[in-house]
């Protein structure tokens, strides 16, 4: 891992670029950036190599097809799992978050293979499709202020013993198996369904990833005004009845 | 020629004056025009009157993500040249609102008819149009809405076996997917600035390749069919290669893409691509869009722009800086109530203006500002926004609720 340089890479927007997860890589970026931290952001498009030096990793999420072709070209590119062996930090959401457990539902109603980087497995769901905001409390351990996002999926995903919920709902579908959960983490990759884009509503999960690719316990504050007069508002909004 | 011919049957007759009573009184109830009201009632006492009434007329059919209703306008302008025409232009664009609009026109020659996107290949079957337009696709409130290939897929099945002939813009691969299994399609170089919906084949999937003008998908060999008419810069060039100029008083290349759009099918109608073009020059404000205002003794230029796509040929069409820039933004359920779009948009677009935030998701705007580097001023209101505003014409941009609320408070 570089020393003072951020090395971000955006997978696959070609694809995975529906729902303005472009946003995650932008504002990590800003935070970065805020904090004299040079970065280096890479797009790799579908029918490019995913390079393997790369810190962090952002994949979003996407139509069912795109899904589909994401997750073969990924499976054939390789590049991502080698990046994960080498203790590359992976950010991933909805369609992307599927993409990374070792099964999913494919677009044809079949299952298709992950890439087995984080313990979970994907289903569809038989019920109405999880719509709306969602505000949960993220797992303690990675100390974070409760999460706030927009969810948008038909997707039911389970968390295997590898890996840990990301949080546990206080409002939303999340996971989508009635037990309360949203999103996974091991130690290095972490998904989410909150759409939002997610790093808008939570810029600490962006904080967090710097911090973990840097490898440093701590970072400059920043002036964050916007970014909580936002948070306070949907947090609020998503407790009231609608 | 068509025109009323055949008269309507006693039953239609009877659905007709059914819906046009209920549209008085929804009318007298202050709950609007009534036209879609009056459509729900003239349908429930007639399924198959829309298909009754366009029996007689000629007909079009527009649907697009972007710029339908300005379409639909132009359009119904320039067949004017060939007769009287008969028009959703309020936008009531779904069948009920369809049904309403054609039973107010018994003496129109033709139907010049926005559609819904979801509504198009039903409509299409019900009313047999003699044409349809289909100008583009583009991600447009993902919360409610069809997946945008799904949406592409649905229109290729549904116009198959129509036998309408198509105008479609070659330079939208989606445009181009829905069209090709139409037996007969005119192929128009409309241009399309936002791509970011289209890199993968919608055929095989495959990687499609952008150089400069052209697509093409290097695995399945679907690519851009050759145009036989284009937007060439302020002209349309028909197919035997003159050149036509467009005037309009509407801005920007997407009117002009519209106003390509426009002459293309007018011309399947018999009408010449000069008569038609100088014919839409006299349409100025689209229900309040680019209309130009004066509120608090200053004057505002108002702006609809409900997606990525329209957001960005928006900001290519406002007044340079210093001009300040007022962004409105809700996520209502006509808007879709998912904010996340407005990371897809690149507002660094406007550096250099003086920008004021407003609406229900002002602060949505202002993390989006704030990350992409510009200097802002979030307002509680438009009055506070245009006081705020350094002077010179202020452009007022917004999505689709936002924009009504402006346009009510500066009483357009």
């Amino acid at each position: 891992m570089s020393e003072s340089s951020l090395r971000l890479v955006w997978v696959y927007p070609d694809l995975l670029s529906t729902y303005g997860d472009q946003g995650n890589a932008l504002v990590v970026e800003h935070r970065a950036t805020q904090r004299r931290v040079p970065v280096s952001r890479v797009d790799v498009r579908s029918d490019q190599p995913v390079p393997t030096s790369g810190d962090i990793y952002l994949i979003g999420g996407g139509e069912d097809r795109p899904q589909r072709l994401a997750a073969e070209r990924l499976r054939r590119d390789g590049g991502l799992s080698r990046a994960v062996a080498n203790g590359a930090i992976v950010f991933s959401v909805c369609a992307g978050y599927q993409i990374l457990g070792h099964e999913f539902v494919n677009d044809l109603g079949r299952p298709e293979p992950g890439l087995g980087l984080l313990d979970v497995v994907s289903v569809r769901g038989e019920g109405e499709r999880c719509v709306g905001d969602v505000l949960a409390d993220i797992d303690p351990q990675l100390g974070l202020p409760p999460l706030t996002g927009f969810e948008n999926h038909q997707g039911v995903t389970h968390v295997g013993p590898q890996a840990r919920p990301f949080a546990r709902l206080r409002m939303g579908k999340g996971n989508g198996t009635g037990d309360g959960t949203e999103g996974a983490f091991n130690d290095t990759v972490f998904g989410t369904y909150m759409h939002g884009p997610v790093m808008a509503r939570n810029p600490q999960i962006a904080d967090l990833l710097i911090k973990l690719a840097l490898d440093v316990n701590a970072l400059p504050p920043v002036d964050d005004q916007w970014f909580e007069a936002l948070r306070s508002e949907r947090i609020a909004a998503s407790v009231q009845p609608a | 020629m068509a025109g009323n011919s055949e008269p309507l049957s006693p039953r239609a007759k009877l659905a007709v004056t059914a819906g046009k009573a209920a549209a008085a009184v929804s009318r007298v109830a202050g709950r609007g025009s009534g036209s879609v009201i009056g459509g729900k009632v003239a349908l429930r006492f007639d399924p198959d009157l829309l298909a009754r009434l366009a029996r007689h007329l000629d007909v079009i059919l527009v649907s697009a993500t972007n710029g339908k209703t300005t379409t639909t306008r132009l359009l119904a302008e320039a067949l004017r040249a060939g007769g009287p025409v008969v028009s959703n232009a309020l936008g009531a664009n779904m069948p009920a609102g369809i049904t309403s609009a054609l039973a107010g026109g018994s003496e129109a020659r033709f139907g010049v008819i926005e559609v819904d996107e979801k509504y198009l290949a039903g409509v299409a079957r019900d009313v047999a149009p003699k044409a349809i337009a289909l100008l583009n696709l583009s991600r447009d409130q993902l919360d409610r809405a069809a997946e945008t290939r799904m949406l592409a897929e649905k229109w290729r099945e549904g116009l198959a076996g129509v036998e309408a002939i198509i105008i479609a813009n070659a330079d939208d691969p989606l445009i181009t997917w829905a069209a090709s299994s139409s037996p007969t399609v005119v192929w128009v170089a409309a241009g399309q600035a936002w791509k970011d919906d289209a890199w993968s084949c919608p055929s095989c999937g495959g990687v499609l390749q952008r150089p400069s003008e052209d697509w093409f998908c290097g695995e399945c060999g679907f690519r851009r069919p050759t145009p036989t008419w284009a937007l060439s810069g302020d002209h349309v060039v028909d197919p035997y290669g003159s050149a036509w100029p467009i005037q309009l008083q509407l801005p920007g290349r997407a009117n002009k893409s519209n106003a390509a759009m426009s002459a293309a099918a007018a011309a399947a109608f018999g009408i010449d691509p000069k008569v038609a073009l100088e014919r839409m020059y006299s349409v100025q404000a689209v229900a309040g869009r680019y209309d130009v205002v004066t509120f608090q003794q200053r004057e505002l230029r108002l702006l609809l722009a409900k997606n990525p796509a329209g957001w960005l040929e928006t900001f290519s069409l406002i007044d340079g800086p210093p001009t300040p820039v007022i962004l409105s933004v809700n996520a209502r359920g006509a808007d879709g109530t998912d904010t996340s779009w407005l990371w897809d948009v690149d507002y660094t677009r406007l550096a250099g203006h003086p920008i004021m935030v407003i609406g229900d998701r002002k602060l949505d705007l202002a993390v989006r500002l704030e990350v992409a580097g510009l200097q802002f001023r979030v307002c509680a209101n438009l009055d506070e926004a245009v006081r705020s505003a350094p002077p010179g014409r202020i452009e007022a941009i917004a999505n689709y609720t936002a924009f009504q609320d402006l346009r009510r408070r500066v009483g357009n």
